[in-house]
């Protein structure tokens, strides 16, 4: 859950400027690849590999940015595109083999302690405090009000002096470096390098941030919601599957989840207009 | 009125020409604004009025002529610098972010940061002063809504202009511009702008409008700027000619030169 939890935000930062993220999984995917192959296959200080890993992501971030602000794509296709490129990349840098035998620091966020009776990962503490900064940000400084309005009405927003360009390469940019770090907490939970790894991640970050109300018209939405709605999303999967329903009736149900979801901000739409 | 003709105008064009291909949306056109007064810009579809507010306004740059803000030279590139200027312009579209709430919108590219260490640093807003100064500006002008936290789309059309306004006249230190500004809205909320605009003009700002509605216009501004084919083919008060007489000019259908109030 705190994968799709931190590649939730990066999906709420995108959807809130009314575009969309399909390469997020396929980026994360690849940055596993990168962190992980160069930590134990080149014998990189670990430290620095997995920078490299998140800089890789964050490279497909600028990437996106580039493509939707300065060839203005629009950013269903350019992730489509991207998702793509990334997924290519990661069959052919791991030859598609599994790296294991990782060395401590990039397995750390797999990492457990106890609290109040239960046991907590590392990670799901990472994924709550990136969302309360990211709360932080959106709600509370200039550049995340900048956010709202480009995605709200972009024009007004350019013409108020907003300059939505470098806002939505930011955006971009802040989703890939959040894909990076996703990618190591997936490296820490699983423990490997898996190039199949992340193939559901867009959709599953999608929903969760739909769920959470977030419109994917643009402009209107938290990522307190995305946070409600990947664990709703989680609770959902992991109560089904405790109550041994197949795996298959829960897709079943996640897909009318986000039709509902979706929905629901689709008529509160229409009604205000 | 010898003494508005001594007076240097606050803004002033002359012989302004743009093109776009063939077609020539502005042939040598002249315009002038005094401080204190409403002036409405007239004239046929095609007779290059948006493209003439454009030119001032920042949006587009002529090809050609010269812009002068109290007697000097000035050079827009873009919108924004105009408003570094104190030049404000009224969108006829309503160019407000829906979503976001009336302050918000009022500082929206302007947002008023907290003086301390975060302010600075990590550009984190004093939100409790956007919305202090959001209260007085929406009072100054009289416009009427409950909380400056409403989103702007809970508000109907004219109190959505009047949010409009206000930002210009907040911000504008020198002109507000407005581009048919009540196009979009109903006979009692038109009429509660046009007193909005009066406001803004009673206190010091002057406004440039562009108009379809003649009467609105002979009811509202002081000078009459007629455009006809790119240049301005005339200047009128409401009380040197009728409106027959303008509409006349605009069409090209008499072509007397206006005589000066």
């Amino acid at each position: 859950m705190a994968v799709v939890g931190i590649l939730a935000i990066g999906q709420t930062l995108i959807i809130l400027t009314a575009g969309v993220d399909l390469s997020n999984g396929s980026v994360m995917a690849f940055g596993t690849i990168v962190m992980t192959k160069l930590a134990v296959m080149h014998g990189m200080n670990p430290f620095v590999a997995i920078a490299l890993g998140i800089a890789a992501c964050l490279g497909f971030g600028v990437l996106n940015g580039l493509l939707v602000t300065v060839l203005r794509l629009p950013p269903f296709i350019v992730t489509l595109g991207t998702l793509n490129i990334a997924f290519a990349l990661t069959h052919i840098y791991s030859n598609e083999e599994t790296i294991a035998n990782l060395p401590d620091p990039v397995v750390f966020f797999g990492n457990t302690f106890h609290f109040a009776g239960t046991t907590i990962t590392y990670g799901a503490v990472l994924a709550v405090a990136l969302t309360l900064l990211t709360w932080f940000v959106l709600t509370k400084t200039v550049a995340g009000r900048h956010v709202y309005a480009t995605g709200n009405n972009p024009d007004a927003a350019r013409l108020a002096g907003v300059r939505t360009r470098r806002v939505l390469i930011g955006v971009y940019a802040t989703a890939g470096l959040l894909y990076g770090i996703a990618a190591l907490v997936l490296v820490g939970r699983t423990g490997v390098g898996d190039p199949q790894a992340g193939q559901s991640g867009n959709l599953d970050s999608i929903t969760a941030v739909v769920v959470g109300g977030t419109s994917l018209f643009g402009g209107r939405g938290s990522v307190l919601g995305t946070l409600v709605g990947t664990l709703i999303v989680g609770i959902f999967r992991n109560g089904l599957q405790l109550m041994g329903v197949a795996a298959i009736y829960q897709f079943l149900i996640t897909g009318i989840l986000v039709i509902l979801a979706v929905a629901v901000d689709q008529l509160s739409r229409r009604s205000r207009a | 009125m010898s003494a508005v003709e001594a007076r240097v105008p606050v803004l002033e064009a002359r012989g302004l020409v743009k093109r776009y291909g063939v077609v020539t949306a502005l042939d040598g056109a002249d315009f002038d604004l005094f401080a204190g007064e409403i002036v409405a810009v007239i004239g046929d579809n095609g007779a290059g009025k948006s493209t003439l507010i454009k030119a001032l306004s920042g949006a587009i740059e002529p090809d050609r002529g010269e812009i002068l803000l109290n007697g000097t030279p000035v050079h827009f590139r873009n919108p924004l610098e105009a408003r570094r200027n104190g030049i404000e312009t009224v969108y006829q579209d309503l160019a407000l972010a829906p979503a976001l709430d009336i302050a918000e919108n009022l500082f929206l590219g302007r947002e008023v940061r907290r003086r301390d260490i975060i302010g600075t640093l990590l550009r984190v807003t004093d939100r409790p002063r956007m919305l202090r100064e959001a209260r007085a500006h929406i009072a100054d002008l009289k416009i009427n809504v409950r909380s400056m936290k409403q989103p702007v789309e809970t508000l109907s059309g004219g109190q959505r202009q009047g949010v409009a306004v206000a930002r210009a006249a907040a911000f504008a230190s020198r002109v507000v511009i407005m581009d048919e500004p009540t196009a979009a809205l109903g006979v009692r909320e038109s009429g509660m702008v046009l007193d909005l605009i009066r406001t803004v003009r009673a206190r010091g700002t002057p406004v440039v409008l562009i108009s379809h509605n003649m009467p609105q216009v002979f009811e509202i501004a002081d000078r009459l700027h007629v455009m006809r084919l790119g240049r301005r083919v005339a200047t009128i008060t409401p009380a040197s000619h009728t409106m027959t007489e303008a509409v006349a000019l605009m069409t090209g259908a008499s072509s007397f030169q206006g005589k000066e109030g």
